[in-house]
């Protein structure tokens, strides 16, 4: 088959996002990640959520469904239900995805739904212009915490190991080819994959600077299968630990929903009449 | 006259429920129409719960009023329904357990030792329900091989020494009826000769089974009562049809799934009660919105917050109506019987994918767990009804959103070449892509309720009268009500009055005109609501100008009977 070329994934529509702004990396790497996969986009869906960064399905040439906010998940879940063929990314920002929709991720994670959840991660909440995040850092300003803010953020690749992901990453939109890399990992990998990408904001909380001198990434030598020591590596205050963290094979949801249906139909469609009579 | 009456009280967690059921099985099984009612406590254990039956050899269409005979297990029971028993009824009660007061002479009462019996002759003492059963089966006549076949469907499987005692408690009930009961009371059930084919069922399995035969493939849902058990049916049945059945975190999940779902091509639906109807209300305006077919129902419980979990209330229609933000389309249907339920739910999958809108469904505590015959021949006729898809030449320069005469536009669904969309909550033009310009929005906001306009025929039309046409005294009521008005009404036909009830089936869009119609030599309308402030009488003076309407309210978390609906003729009659 001819090769898709890399302009196919890209439609018309131009992003409104403001210049700068991380999520551009992240598009960018989605449509290399998809040309690298030759990923039909006919069977491609993309759900999101609200936000700057829930717009990003309109810029892809596939299926899009932007819902409501935070709900992403559930409604990725019922795309894959309805038709497992179809290959399900998921984005949205960390207000989405932790703070209003941050009750889905434990169970899509202990599912294992077979999709790719991309956080877009800037620490604050960008459409709504610059208020804080469940990431954002103590002490941060922002137009609704003006002292400071004093709830301690989430940890969201030990959040999601701890749910039972079966694919925990993190990466930077500034790194646009480990990006790409991970992303590409996480489509191959059969189960929920969460990649936490640090996207900044550049009008409302600028981090392009503090980013990289935290940034590091995970050591070459470091056992993805191994939980606790990607506990440690997630846990380590000095560093911003950039790669795959975590990765464990596991039946996914709709392998086993799928099992238990061939299953039930193994036994033959049962005649209306006779489910019927056992009424009598 | 074969109409008879029965209730059973006791403790909840005993077998009341179960004995109840039973007794209606062998009772339809003996060819007689049944028509049932529950009540039972919120808890799990404990408290209070009854069952009644009314059984008869025609067309039933209510609970019934008064209950001819009271199996009263304990004092409690006693003490709650023996005021609805009528004068010279029968109460049939376990002398072990209490003894009614002396001066109990308006009713004919046998004692029978029931846990007695079941500690000591069978040594099981949850077999007092089935000694019970044996009494009523010599006391009335009820074929005794009827139960024996029941009680070996359910308790074989338990193994064959459980089995052959709830045999003998059964012999021993009816033993200990044949020589130790004087029988002085007059009613006996009278053989049927007609042999119907009727299947006994709840609102909830017609429900589930009419999703079935509609084409649902995908349910998602959160446990809550009163329609849980949809679930747990599908959760069997579904996936013998290649369907799938998740439970989901919280209801806001399992509507987002339903969406997923059909938005992927599936027909989803979802299954709640008011508080996770609630909570899907976001969702329904992105459903609205993105024109993605789904059914929600709403089994209504008494409200607001948790209520009166395991009582009836017709108390969400506000919400089903309104409910959202925005001027929403969406289409409510209210489900009038069993026999509707599968009907309905066929009919509200169907306009769900044929017009691309969410449709809402109301049924209630009251008819969720109502177990009724219905004649087999009310489930042949299926016609199913699947969504608009664009053709290969539409597909070629597709516009999701296309304005078309009906407001209805060919949806592509992924996996379609050339059919990309993205579909959003955001206000968008005919090509899906955004446009918050004021022009567009308007025509946008037209375009989906385009769609109500279109269903208002079907509106008319599938609204049922009983009685007269257009009658002096206009009842119109909505939802499980239904076969109560109509026995009411048969009755107050019985005695020469001009009486006429209209009953509508969607309630959203209204069927304005075949109420005016119906209204036309009207000098009074009776609206019958379980709830307190006339939900649907709002409703109704919104669409139609008609004085004087008399409402008719209740919200103690149970039905009406045909008697309160005769007594509020009556007084209007009085008055008018
Ligand atoms: C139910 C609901 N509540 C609030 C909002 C308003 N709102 C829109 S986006 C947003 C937060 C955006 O922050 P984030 O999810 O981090 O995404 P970002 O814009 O930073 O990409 C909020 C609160 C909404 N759309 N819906
Ligand atoms: S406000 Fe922030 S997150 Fe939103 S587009 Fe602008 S830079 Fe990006």
């Amino acid at each position: 088959m001819a090769e898709i070329p890399l302009e196919t994934y890209k439609s018309d529509v131009h992003p409104v996002w403001c210049p700068g702004c991380g999520d551009f990396g992240v598009l960018s790497a989605l449509y290399k990640a998809m040309h690298a996969l030759q990923l039909d986009p006919t069977k491609l869906v993309f759900v999101s959520g609200i936000g700057c960064s829930g717009r990003l399905p309109a810029y892809v040439k596939a299926y899009g469904f932007h819902v409501v906010h935070g709900r992403t998940l559930p409604v990725s879940m019922g795309v894959r239900l309805a038709n497992p063929e179809l290959t399900v990314v998921a984005v949205g920002g960390d207000g989405d995805g932790f703070a209003i929709g941050g009750g889905h991720i434990p169970h899509a994670a202990r599912r294992n739904l077979d999709i790719t959840y991309i956080i877009m991660d800037n620490e604050t909440y960008g459409l709504t212009k610059g208020q804080v995040s469940p990431t954002s850092q103590i002490g941060h300003t922002s137009g609704s915490t003006p002292y400071g803010n004093v709830e301690a953020p989430i940890n969201p690749i030990a959040f999601a190991i701890t749910y039972g992901a079966t694919f925990v990453a993190r990466a930077y939109s500034g790194k646009p080819k480990e990006l790409v890399d991970l992303i590409v990992k996480a489509v191959q990998h059969e189960g929920f994959a969460f990649i936490d990408a640090i996207s900044p904001c550049i009008t409302f909380y600028d981090t392009y600077k503090m980013i990289p001198q935290k940034l590091a990434s995970v050591p070459a030598t470091h056992n993805v299968k191994d939980k606790a020591e990607a506990f440690k590596l997630a846990l380590d205050t000095e560093h911003l630990y950039m790669g795959l963290f975590y990765q464990e094979s596991r039946p996914t949801f709709e392998e086993s929903v799928m099992a238990t249906v061939h299953r039930a139909e193994s036994k033959g469609m049962p005649k209306f009449d006779d489910i019927l009579t056992a009424y009598r | 006259m074969n109409d008879i009456v029965f209730r059973i009280g006791g403790e909840g967690g005993e077998g009341v429920i179960s004995t109840g059921e039973l007794l209606t099985r062998a009772l339809a099984r003996a060819d007689y129409e049944i028509y049932t009612f529950r009540t039972y406590p919120a808890e799990i254990k404990g408290g209070h719960a009854n069952f009644q039956v009314r059984v008869s050899d025609h067309l039933l269409l209510s609970q019934g009023d008064k209950i001819d005979v009271l199996l009263a297990f304990n004092q409690e029971a006693y003490d709650r329904h023996f005021k609805f028993l009528k004068v010279n009824g029968v109460l049939l009660y376990d002398s072990d357990s209490f003894s009614p007061p002396p001066d109990t002479n308006s009713c004919i009462g046998y004692g029978v030792p029931l846990t007695k019996i079941a500690v000591e002759r069978i040594g099981l003492k949850f077999s007092k329900n089935v000694v019970a059963l044996g009494v009523l089966s010599q006391l009335f006549n009820i074929p005794l091989e009827r139960f024996e076949g029941l009680i070996s469907e359910k308790f074989k499987k338990k193994g064959e020494e459980v089995f052959i005692k709830n045999i003998q408690a059964l012999k021993a009930g009816f033993d200990y009826a044949v020589q130790h009961v004087k029988k002085t009371d007059p009613y006996r059930l009278e053989p049927v000769t007609r042999k119907r084919d009727v299947v006994v069922m709840t609102g909830n399995e017609a429900m589930a089974l009419g999703a079935v035969a509609a084409g649902l493939k995908v349910y998602a849902g959160y446990p809550i009562t009163p329609a849980t058990d949809i679930m747990e049916w599908l959760a069997r049945e579904l996936p013998k049809v290649g369907g799938v059945v998740v439970q989901t975190e919280d209801e806001i999940a399992a509507i987002g799934t339903v969406l997923g779902a059909s938005f992927a091509g599936k027909k989803a639906m979802t299954a709640t009660a008011g508080p996770g109807f609630s909570l899907m209300t976001e969702f329904l305006g992105l459903a609205t919105m993105t024109e993605i077919p789904c059914v929600v129902i709403d089994c209504q419980r008494g409200g607001p917050s948790t209520g009166l979990p395991t009582k009836t209330e017709q108390g969400d229609l506000n919400l089903a109506l309104y409910g959202g933000h925005g001027d929403s389309p969406r289409v409510v249907l209210a489900l009038t019987s069993v026999a509707d339920c599968f009907q309905g739910i066929i009919r509200a999958l169907n306009i769900a994918e044929e017009y691309q809108i969410p449709v809402l469904v109301l049924s209630d505590q009251y008819l969720a767990h109502r177990m009724a015959s219905v004649e087999r021949s009310n489930f042949q006729s299926v016609e199913v009804r699947e969504r608009l898809r664009p053709t290969p030449e539409q597909l070629a320069s597709y516009k999701r959103y296309i304005l078309t005469e009906t407001g209805v536009s060919p949806m592509a669904i992924p996996g379609d070449a050339g059919g990309f969309y993205t579909a959003t909550g955001l206000e968008h033009d005919e090509a899906a892509e955004l446009s918050f310009e004021p022009h567009n929005h308007e025509v946008m906001t037209e375009k989906r309720h385009r769609k109500l306009r279109m269903l208002e025929k079907t509106s008319n039309e599938i609204a049922k009268v009983y009685g007269l046409e257009q009658p002096e005294i206009a009842i119109i009521g909505w939802g499980s009500s239904e076969g109560v008005i109509r026995e009411a009404v048969e009755r107050a036909r019985e005695e020469g009055n001009s009486v006429g009830a209209l009953h509508p089936k969607l309630l959203k869009p209204f069927p304005t005109q075949r109420v005016k119609d119906f209204l036309k030599k009207a000098k009074v309308l009776i609206i019958p609501e379980i709830n307190f402030t006339g939900q649907f009488a709002s409703l109704l003076r919104a669409h139609v100008p008609f004085e004087p309407i008399a409402q008719l309210n209740k919200c103690g978390g149970l039905p009406f009977t045909p008697e309160e609906i005769l007594a509020k003729m009556k007084e209007v009659h009085q008055h008018g």
